[in-house]
């Protein structure tokens, strides 16, 4: 079997004094969906970054598909890779916002074109017919040269998520992608989610959408206060939660 | 009050202001541009990591910004030779202009990188963008975008302190205005007519800049 | 050995320099003292005069910000003797500062009249008060505190434009500075230190302009 898409052994993060990440350990393969449910602050988003590289992490292993995150051994030391090595592993992994995070400048079309050309070296048409794919996948093509400020919140995350995924990345991080949409854009948004994932695309994703997280995860993390409190295939823990805490959880967030 | 108005002696010499005006113009344009680089080096400087770096760009700025722009130009001209840096009075001038500028857009650009949301950057990192890439491609064209009312009221203050390029004897609109007062003695003609002539042209910028300003704006 | 014979050329001229820098300090201290005064009226007719008051305070307010210092300095020290008025420089200069300063002030005072909610001139009313106690007892407490920064800021400009009294003959403190470099061919020296105290004086206007802030801030 090929080495799998995600590996993270015994990450530890910190904040100053605060350990935000207290020793998780995650393995994902080809075709995962593993979702991660939790209270506000327990670590999720910090989880997501450290995979992208948008926080440093002190210990442990990220490894996507077989390549270790961010740092190298050099003389038995951890050293910091360089920035053009660092920029191009970020560029295996996609990531989606919590607030979109358009490039207010440029139109859908260009958002979707930027990552193309600047890092896949893509040629302008290229880019363009690959940008066009995406932006019909998620059904944006008619607002093609709309800039967002001129989107929706769901056109938006929407346009933010084809930017992501046209750059073929192996592994999709998605950041309660969802949250800061208006009730009535929620669907939409999922909707493209839940294709990609049929799609057979290895995700991970916070998310706060119990039904959406049970529907669509080959697995779901329970985080608690840093660390992983229960994991299993999603029946499992919605139906059968062993902790009180999870129960406790599942309760406030109303699913059933 | 017995004061003959005779306008006819400063029209004559009417060609000379407007020659002079032109002149202002372009020296605040060149010097704006060459200003704007210098304020986004700075800007990026009193936002780097190194305190060293810090520290020498708003050292800059204080200097500059508490200092007289006429001093700045009379030592740019006359003192800096002292030190074998030579310049005409023109690119003098230019200089002391391009400097000053620069530590005004610096505070312009500063406020202008803080009020981005940090999600512009990560964003551009996430699809692989080098944190230079990111400047280049995102940052400094929202940024710029964003800040182009304030560069627009600065360029205006700039064309107004061409004006003082007449102090080393650069044949801008002041200078010409001195000029004519001196030689035909029709002191409220002449400088009734030279501010009149800043006045409009600073209204004409101003409109100038704010049809700019909403072409270049970001749509929303 | 140039500094030592800088420093020796400065302590020798300590008398004339320490005049130049009264003078500094007293023209911008009563051009800003004046121009405060008419700025406060100019601010005021612009918020709440009649159209046409407010049409032709308008057109002043713009006229003086679209003259350049410069400028305006030149044409009051010539215009005002033509006309029979017998001022000295020194006097003709404060008076252009002054007529700079009221214009900037004035603006300043009615942004910041205009930036108070309109809901608390409601209030105010609601509550039975006059316009008088609304305006003195709500507004004005309210805008005088956004005022002050800027209004710092303002003051910082007016001591640095007093240099271009220097240009008409007054000896404040560039000129008499200016007096010993053209007996001394001392420039850089020279001019490093007049660029120096200028900062100095605008820097601890500007700190205590901070501190007064901090003062009177309302605890949020
Ligand atoms: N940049 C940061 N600096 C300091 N503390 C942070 C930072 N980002 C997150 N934290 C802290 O880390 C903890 C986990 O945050 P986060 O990963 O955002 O949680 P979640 O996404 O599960 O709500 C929280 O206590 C948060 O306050
Ligand atoms: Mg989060």
């Amino acid at each position: 079997m090929s080495s799998p898409v995600l590996e993270i052994v015994d990450l530890h993060k910190r904040f100053g004094a605060l350990e935000v990440l207290k020793g998780i350990n995650l393995t994902m393969h080809q075709g995962d969906v593993v979702s991660l449910i939790g209270s506000s602050g327990s670590g999720k988003t910090t989880l997501l970054r450290c995979v992208n590289l948008l926080e440093e992490y002190e210990d442990g292993v990220v490894a996507v598909a077989g390549e270790q995150i961010g740092y190298t051994k050099k003389n038995g030391k951890r050293v910091r890779l360089s920035e053009r090595e660092i920029a191009r592993q970020r560029a295996m992994t996609g990531m989606a916002f919590q607030h979109f995070n358009l490039f207010p400048h440029m139109t859908a079309m260009h958002n979707v074109m930027l990552g193309l050309i600047k890092t896949r070296r893509m040629k302008k048409d290229e880019a363009h017919s690959v940008a066009e794919k995406w932006l019909e996948r998620v059904g944006m093509l008619a607002r093609r040269d709309h800039y967002p400020g001129q989107l929706s919140g769901g056109q938006q995350q929407r346009v933010a998520i084809a930017r992501a995924i046209a750059m073929n990345p192996q592994l999709m991080l998605f950041d309660e992608v969802t949250s800061a949409l208006d009730p009535e854009l929620v669907n939409e948004v999922l909707s493209v989610v839940r294709d990609l994932a049929k799609d057979g695309m290895t995700m991970l994703l916070v998310t706060h959408e119990m039904q959406f997280a049970h529907d669509v995860s080959s697995k779901v993390i329970f985080m608690d206060d840093g660390r992983i409190g229960e994991e299993g295939p999603p029946d499992q823990l919605f139906r059968q939660p062993k902790s009180e805490r999870l129960a406790a959880f599942l309760k406030s967030s109303k699913f059933s | 009050m017995d004061y003959n108005f005779n306008f006819a002696a400063v029209w004559r010499d009417f060609d000379l202001l407007m020659s002079g005006l032109g002149l202002g113009l372009i020296l605040a344009v060149i010097s704006i541009a060459i200003g704007c680089f210098i304020g986004l080096l700075a800007a990026f400087g009193m936002l780097s990591k190194n305190r060293a770096i810090r520290w020498v760009s708003a050292g800059y700025v204080s200097a500059i910004r508490n200092t007289p722009i006429l001093v700045l130009i009379l030592f740019t001209f006359f003192a800096l030779p002292q030190l074998g840096i030579r310049f005409g009075k023109i690119e003098s001038f230019i200089v002391t202009l391009s400097v000053y500028s620069g530590a005004y857009l610096t505070e312009v650009f500063r406020a202008g990188l803080i009020a981005l949301p940090t999600g512009l950057r990560e964003a551009g990192l996430s699809i692989g963008l080098t944190e230079f890439g990111t400047k280049l491609n995102l940052i400094i064209p929202v940024m710029f975008r964003n800040v182009l009312p304030s560069l627009s009221n600065n360029f205006i203050s700039l064309f107004k302190d061409t004006s003082l390029a007449a102090a080393i004897a650069v044949p801008e609109l002041t200078f010409y205005a001195r000029k004519i007062n001196v030689e035909t003695f029709r002191v409220i003609e002449t400088w009734m007519i030279a501010s009149l002539m800043y006045v409009l042209a600073c209204y004409v910028i101003a409109a100038v800049l704010r049809q700019v300003e909403t072409r270049l704006a970001i749509p929303r | 050995m140039e500094i030592v014979r800088a420093f020796d050329a400065i302590w020798a001229a300590r008398w004339p320099i320490l005049d130049g820098i009264a003078n500094t300090l007293l023209i911008s201290g009563l051009s800003i003292l004046f121009g405060t005064a008419l700025g406060v009226g100019v601010g005021l007719l612009l918020s709440y005069g009649g159209r046409i008051v407010r049409f032709f305070v308008r057109v002043y307010s713009d006229f003086l910000r679209g003259t350049p210092v410069f400028v305006l300095i030149l044409a009051c020290f010539y215009i005002l003797s033509v006309i029979g008025l017998q001022l000295t420089a020194f006097q003709a200069g404060i008076f252009a500062l002054m007529l700079f300063c009221s214009s900037h002030v004035g603006e300043i005072v009615r942004g910041a009249l205009q930036a108070i909610p309109p809901g608390q001139t409601e209030a105010a009313k609601s509550i039975g008060l006059t316009f008088r106690t609304t305006f003195f007892s709500v507004l004005l407490p309210q805008a005088l505190r956004q005022i002050l920064p800027t209004w710092v800021n303002t003051a910082t400009e007016i001591v640095k434009a007093s240099t271009l009294l220097s240009i008409i003959g007054v000896v404040e403190l560039l000129l008499s500075v200016q007096q010993v470099i053209s007996r001394t061919y001392l420039s850089l020296e020279l001019y490093f230190f007049a660029g120096f105290v200028f900062f100095l004086i605008n820097f601890v206007i500007e700190k205590a302009g901070r501190i007064v802030e901090r003062k009177i801030a309302i605890p949020t």
